[in-house]
């Protein structure tokens, strides 16, 4: 018997552009959410609720909803970075199952590339965060925040380079299929050890692109999603977490899908081995490692093992994940990847991914969203989504 | 190769009282009256069980890498490190006076002090020299 879900998703949109020298933040804002609207069959006077992270323009969603035109009843704007917008579907679900709106709206967008990466460092990190003065002046980075948790990895479970080499290689298998992908090249695990080293262990291809752009999602009432047909996807589970340096006591072998993940896959009903499609965040091929670890989709440790080979290349092994070409190789708008996964997975579900990579009778998916620094101070944001027959 | 500068720190009235002692050349770390645990960074409210009974305690400099990223590309090159002090608590740092190819988790090392761009002492680690 199909599976009953609290709401779903009607309505997707990934920008094409990964370069906007030609458009502000706001019309970006416009654009994936027309796009993802008219993909819904919907219009933006049928929205009541809006949701978004706490880089927009302007206070919260106040100043895009003025601009877009939106009449809103309900407003969510959880800020866990690039996680946000997994977390955003799970909220929305929850609105949507308490009546408080019907017609979600979820959108991201951001032009890092066209303002120059001098503006992350100031957004991302807040001059009156309480841990700042412990740890600007030795000079932390994203890059070798990373690479910590990658080197204690590494020492307690003996992952190699190698291993983490073979993730980027499977998104760039994927890649090679999108025509809007950053990276387009397929790329070799020498190829990825070869690359220069950015932050040892890690090295430049075990680091995602960086992409102006954005994306937009439609969440709705089960009864909205009837009349829409059978493109609606359901969102069967959902959870967040959050996982911190708890005052000076912490383990960087883990991230925050140990909470997240349990809970979105108890609520679906579900296990990991019922998954037919993974969308995993990927900053960087650690965060792939350590998530699949955390979700359950092997045991502690073994994350290594679970990605060699081309385990994650569609049509090749037995967990395709990412098959848009992830953040690693395709995009990562505004650097906050978790937009991007909930999309590539509504595509497999429907059946609308590009045909050398889609999954055959793709019916469950999980996407999961990494925000901050992962296993440091990071958001987490996981849901499970099921095709209209699942 | 130019010298590393360090950021200044931002100061509150919550962690004055570390950078002073680190002027002094002490490492301070805050422990609570009520659970008997130490924490960093230091807050005024115990993270642990929310005491505000927390009282400054001088650590013994020492400790043990727990994780490390060189940063070769950088000019010039330095070491990330978070440090496990014998107090049980983990700060991120960094190793200096070292040979950074021959770092590696789990090595010992013990507390000195550089100086920031505006003249604070800062806490940073070489290798153990042992007593």
């Amino acid at each position: 018997m199909a599976r009953l879900a609290k709401a779903y998703i009607a309505g997707i949109f990934e920008h094409p552009t990964r370069k906007a020298v030609d458009k502000t933040v706001p019309m970006l804002h416009a654009e994936v959410a027309l796009g993802a609207l008219a993909d819904a069959g919907l219009s933006k006077h049928d929205v009541d609720g809006y949701f978004c992270d706490g880089s927009l323009p302007g206070l919260g969603g106040m100043a895009l909803a003025e601009y877009m035109g939106l009449d809103l009843t309900y407003t969510d704007t959880t800020e866990t970075g690039g996680s946000s917008y997994v977390i955003h579907v799970g909220h929305a679900m929850e609105a949507i199952a308490a009546g408080k709106c019907k017609v979600a709206l979820i959108t991201l967008a951001g032009r890092p590339r066209a303002e120059g990466l001098q503006k992350l460092g100031a957004r991302a990190r807040g001059e009156d965060s309480p841990e700042r003065g412990f740890e600007l002046p030795y000079g932390p980075m994203v890059t070798n925040l990373y690479a910590m948790s990658t080197m204690r990895h590494m020492y307690e479970y003996g992952t190699t380079s190698e291993q983490l080499a073979w993730i980027k290689v499977a998104a760039s298998h994927h890649a090679q299929h999108n025509e809007h992908a950053v990276l387009r090249d397929v790329v070799t695990v020498e190829d990825v050890i070869n690359s220069p080293m950015i932050a040892d262990p890690l090295h430049r291809l075990d680091c995602c692109v960086i992409s102006d752009g954005g994306g937009a999602l439609v969440v709705v009432s089960p009864e909205i999603a009837k009349s829409l047909g059978d493109r609606c996807i359901k969102v069967l589970g959902q959870g967040a977490g959050i996982k911190h340096l708890n005052g000076g006591r912490f383990d960087l072998t883990y991230t925050g899908a140990a909470k997240s993940g349990p809970i979105a896959f108890a609520e679906a009903g579900v296990t990991p081995a019922d998954i037919d499609y993974a969308s995993i965040y990927d900053s960087f091929t650690i965060t792939v490692l350590e998530t699949l670890e955390d979700l359950g989709f092997c045991e502690k440790g073994k994350g290594g093992a679970l990605v060699s080979d081309g385990n994650l290349i569609s049509g090749v092994g037995k967990l395709p994940f990412n098959t848009d070409g992830g953040g690693l190789c395709n995009n990562h708008p505004a650097n906050r990847g978790g937009m991007t996964k909930v999309i590539e997975a509504v595509r497999q579900l429907r059946g609308e991914a590009h045909p050398a990579v889609q999954v055959p009778d793709c019916r469950l998916a999980l996407a999961h969203g990494t925000g901050g620094q992962i296993s440091q101070r990071t958001g987490a944001g996981t849901v499970i989504l099921g095709s209209n027959d699942a | 190769m130019s010298d590393r500068i360090y950021p200044d720190p931002t100061i509150n009235l919550e962690t004055e009282c570390y950078w002073q002692a680190a002027n002094d050349g002490k490492l301070l770390v805050k422990s609570c009256n009520a659970c008997g645990k130490a924490h960093f960074y230091p807050r005024a409210i115990c993270p642990e069980c929310g005491s505000p009974d927390t009282t400054w305690t001088e650590a013994t400099g020492r400790g043990r890498i727990y994780t490390y990223s060189v940063m070769r590309r950088a000019d010039p090159p330095y070491a990330i490190a978070y440090v496990t002090l014998d107090e049980g608590v983990t700060m991120m740092s960094n190793i200096v006076e070292a040979d950074f190819d021959n770092l590696s988790v789990d090595m010992a090392v013990e507390v000195m002090f550089g100086q920031t761009e505006g003249g604070q002492a800062l806490p940073l680690f070489r290798p153990a020299r042992g007593i």
